[in-house]
């Protein structure tokens, strides 16, 4: 078995990892991190569940090798809870909406919510549609989702 | 954890070449958002791979001083659609990769490996062929390049000799300059979906915007592997802009296509379909050219 040692940030973290070469950034975050927000549902990359932000941008940790994870700053759903220990207001969005039902999807859609705040930019409901593509929710129909998305990602720009 | 045997990975091109010669039986791993996948589901097993994901050297979309479009293979789906020389100059490529997969998928896929996989159904290839891109490639004896129609030798074969990697895509100014186009993706899905048929049209209309000066059409799918549709081309190359000379474009397309039946469409649906996106991406093609069509 063949290991690296690689240097990133997680959730605003500096952390030094020993990995397996052969580990996805999913196994590392959850088996070596214990950030279980990261689910493995698929794991080729369809369903979206163990989406996580690498220097920003979203990505699929199922399909993402840990060694390429090197001097990457990765954030999970364990990284968005305040100071004072309260939710995200995306998350809280999804909590008001009720967006959630067995939860397995949600983390990963919190994420990609993350990435769309952080664009500055507005969304149409149709363009939301087209921004969570990569994720799989069975249980809601999606409608809540993007009641929450809506809610969430507009209204923080009104407050601006 | 991923089934296979060892990973190098490479810190330079030199790098990556040298790596590959010490390791002939090795793969290249770009984004690795199909050979991971396919690792997975087990058809590949016990590879050695030489991973070149993080050759930022590889990365980046620009203008030469010839005008030629040198876009990097490492950069990913998302950033070509991002970038502002694209939107100017090649807004097809844009819209054919924002079809693709879905907006993870888009951050991980590389465009270089999205060719390099010999596939026919790559949402980029037909894009790049119909615009004569051609290809720089790099090897332990130098630097060559090619046109993207002579690299694809058969489904899931390219021309990429011992210790070869991709490393660039390049569009002249004469195949991007004038010429407007349109790729039509048919999928069962609207995202996360393989194309069942896909064809990327572009024209350059005379000054007068009523003469089709020059058409390219290329699709994929329809083979196995992307292919240009010269009959289709000669039917309507030096025709006026008309609705007449769009419907004997799109009936020319028939002698180009050679689609196979699988469990995704027949044959013969295909053959519909070709020839109906195809005449679909001239028309637009035509108007965002800025004619009119009698």
């Amino acid at each position: 078995m063949t290991t690296k040692t690689i240097r990133c940030t997680i959730n605003g973290v500096p952390v030094e990892k020993t990995v397996d070469v052969r580990a996805s950034l999913a196994d590392m975050l959850r088996e070596g991190c214990a950030l279980t927000s990261v689910k493995i549902g698929c794991q080729v990359g369809e369903c979206g569940a163990c989406n996580v932000l690498i220097d920003g941008e979203c990505f699929n940790s199922c399909i993402y090798l840990a060694v390429w994870a090197d001097g990457k700053n990765i954030v999970t759903v364990e990284g968005l809870k305040s100071k004072e220990g309260l939710l995200h207001p995306i998350q809280q969005a999804f909590v008001e909406e009720a967006a959630v039902q067995c939860g397995f999807c949600t983390p990963g859609i919190i994420m990609t919510a993350l990435s769309l705040l952080n664009s500055g930019k507005k969304y149409t409901r149709e363009e939301l549609r087209y921004e969570i593509s990569g994720h799989l929710c069975r249980c809601t129909g999606y409608e809540n989702i993007l009641n929450a998305l809506e809610k969430a990602i507009n209204s923080q720009h009104n407050e601006k | 954890m991923f089934d296979f045997e060892a990973l190098y990975e490479a810190q330079s091109v030199p790098h990556a070449i040298e790596l590959l010669r010490q390791h002939p039986k090795a793969r290249i791993i770009a984004g690795g958002s199909d050979l991971l996948i396919k690792i997975r589901n087990g058809e590949e097993c016990g590879l050695e791979l030489v991973s070149i994901y993080t050759l930022n050297e590889l990365r980046g979309v620009s203008i030469m001083e010839d005008g030629t479009l040198r876009i990097l293979p490492l950069t990913s789906f998302s950033h070509i659609i991002k970038s502002p020389v694209i939107q100017e100059h090649f807004s097809v490529l844009a819209q054919a990769l924002s079809q693709a997969g879905g907006p993870q998928i888009r951050n991980i896929a590389t465009i270089g490996g999205n060719i390099c996989n010999g596939v026919t159904s790559a949402d980029s290839a037909s894009t790049l062929l119909a615009w004569d891109a051609r290809l720089e490639i790099t090897g332990p004896s130098g630097v060559r390049r090619l046109h993207i129609g002579d690299f694809y030798l058969g489904a899931g074969k390219v021309d990429l000799r011992p210790a070869e990697i991709l490393t660039a895509i390049l569009i002249s100014r004469e195949s991007y300059s004038g010429y407007f186009g349109r790729y039509i993706k048919y999928a069962m899905r609207e995202a996360m979906d393989i194309a069942t048929v896909g064809c990327s049209v572009n024209v350059k209309l005379s000054e007068d915007k009523k003469t089709i000066s020059d058409v390219r059409v290329a699709f994929g799918v329809t083979g196995p592997v992307p292919r240009r549709a010269p009959a289709a081309e000669a039917a309507a190359r030096g025709m006026p802009a008309s609705m007449e000379t769009v419907e004997e474009f799109a009936a020319a397309v028939r002698e180009d296509i050679t689609p196979r039946t699988s469990w995704r469409a027949t044959r013969e649906f295909r053959t519909h379909i070709a020839e109906e996106i195809a005449k679909r991406a001239l028309i637009e093609s035509i108007k965002l050219a800025g004619g009119e069509l009698a």
